[in-house]
């Protein structure tokens, strides 16, 4: 699983860094990037889904 | 994963075309649901996001296009049945008989239901239909208060609360003359106390917003020349819009002799979202279990979404009960306010970073010892590191120092 960040969607809401710290990191804004290239280890893809569907702005998509 | 309850079900009815509708219809057909579904709607268009309609969508900055929440083609994906406007608007449930009869008397007979009526704005009575007083709840609304915000407007802002504040930072944006008439002593008093109050407060007031607190509007009325308040103390003000946002009224009244039970103008259901058999609840209209078994109703925008695709799940047979951590957001101006849990005016409020006097700032609240929910000004990566605290019920003084 490979997930990604639009960063013209994403407002910051950094709800994807409060479900899923190790994949997300987030700016003074709260702006959200994948860790390093969005590849998700199999043990954290649950939580790559929680972070997809929780994202208020649509802004995560999963790119595998 | 295909369940007893799912091979028992050929038809589910989804009561309500919002976020929380349209959620559980997503959740149905991801889960495996394969048989009739149906979604009602009292609204023409497809489902729509509800928080730009306050913000970018009022401002200009976003388009009609964009505040739709699916594409045709992802909705035509779902494969839905759909019966969308006001001749659609569902008007009785018979839960024992398994039957919702909408406005043009169709009787929709259903194996499951999903009820996501969500809620309406709240009116000032008497002043629905006066030319230029608006609320702001529907596309519609938000089409209509679009095309009077101008440059020189003068806008009167009636409540203090989250769509009250986002219009009055909008329309200060838009050049409008803006004044803000509240009866309690802060903006969004209610909901995040008198401390976070008092910033927004100074924040308004600093982006050039009259507040006129602790004071209510007797009476409104047409002029030759727009409209006119009088104040409870006497102020007179004219304008020539008014923005009317005094909450939201849930829409439970057409399930009054349906079998369910209504406690505070919410469903009541059990912590899998379920209030009968076969009948599941989302969004602003669901009652349920909260921490220690208390009893809410939340009208936040992610906690629609988030139970519309729980109740799905619940009406396919999960045991699961719903958890979640209550979150809601405002834009007003550059500054990005988010809270998390559910605090009282009473908690005590404590600041971990920054100042509410300085715009940025991280606030923690407590309630006889309990962690009840935090609040960020530009604060959301300290915010979010909170958010597992909520999840396993950590003490005040844990939060505290959490991120000490």
């Amino acid at each position: 699983m490979k997930i990604r960040v639009d960063p013209d969607r994403c407002q910051g809401h950094a709800r994807c860094f409060g479900l899923a710290p190790e994949l997300f990191e987030i700016d003074d804004y709260g702006l959200s990037t994948v860790v390093g290239d969005g590849r998700v280890p199999p043990e954290l893809e649950e939580r790559a889904r929680l972070a997809i569907a929780n994202c208020p702005e649509y802004a995560i998509d999963d790119c595998s | 994963m295909s369940s007893e309850r799912e091979r028992l079900m050929d038809t589910v009815v989804v009561v309500g075309a919002g976020l929380a509708g349209l959620r559980a219809c997503e959740g149905l057909r991801q889960k495996g649901y394969s048989g009739r579904l149906v979604l009602v709607g009292d609204e023409v268009h497809d489902p729509y996001d509800r928080p730009p309609l306050s913000k970018q969508f009022l401002a200009g900055t976003v388009a009609l296009e964009q505040v739709m929440l699916r594409s045709a083609e992802e909705l035509g994906g779902l494969g839905l049945e759909l019966r969308m406007g006001p001749e659609h608007r569902a008007r009785r449930l018979d839960v024992a008989a398994g039957v919702v009869e909408l406005e043009d008397g169709e009787e929709l007979a259903f194996d499951g239901l999903v009820l996501a009526t969500g809620s309406r704005a709240r009116h000032l009575p008497g002043t629905e239909h006066l030319p230029g007083v608006f609320t702001l709840r529907s596309l519609d609304d938000a089409v209509s208060l679009k095309a009077v915000l101008e440059s020189g407007a003068r806008l009167l802002v009636v409540g203090a609360g989250f769509i009250g504040m986002e219009v009055a930072a909008t329309a200060r944006a838009l050049g409008a003359a803006v004044t803000v008439v509240e009866p309690l002593e802060v903006p969004l008093g209610r909901v995040i106390g008198p401390l976070a109050g008092e910033a927004l407060t100074r924040l308004h007031e600093a982006h050039g917003v009259r507040l006129l607190l602790g004071r209510g509007v007797a009476s409104l009325e047409a002029t030759p020349g727009g409209l006119r308040a009088e104040l409870d103390d006497g102020t007179t003000l004219e304008a020539d819009a008014v923005l009317v946002g005094i909450g939201a009224v849930p829409n439970v009244e057409w399930l009054d002799g349906s079998g369910l039970e209504i406690e505070e103008s919410g469903v009541i259901c059990d912590s899998t979202l379920e209030a009968a058999p076969g009948v599941v609840v989302a969004g602003d209209i669901a009652r349920w279990p909260y921490v220690k078994s208390e009893r809410v109703r939340l009208e936040h925008r992610t906690n629609a979404a988030e139970q519309g695709e729980h109740a799905a799940a619940s009406l396919l047979g999960s045991r699961e009960p719903f958890s979640t951590v209550p979150y809601v957001w405002s834009d007003q101006y550059d500054v990005k306010i988010q809270l998390l849990g559910i605090p009282r005016p009473t908690d005590d409020c404590e600041v971990l970073e920054g100042s509410f006097e300085e715009g940025s700032c991280l606030a923690v609240y407590g309630r006889q010892g309990s962690f009840t929910a935090a609040i960020g000004f530009h604060k959301a990566r300290s915010l979010m590191r909170l958010r597992p605290l909520f999840l396993r019920g950590a003490t005040f003084d844990e939060a505290r120092t959490a991120l000490g």
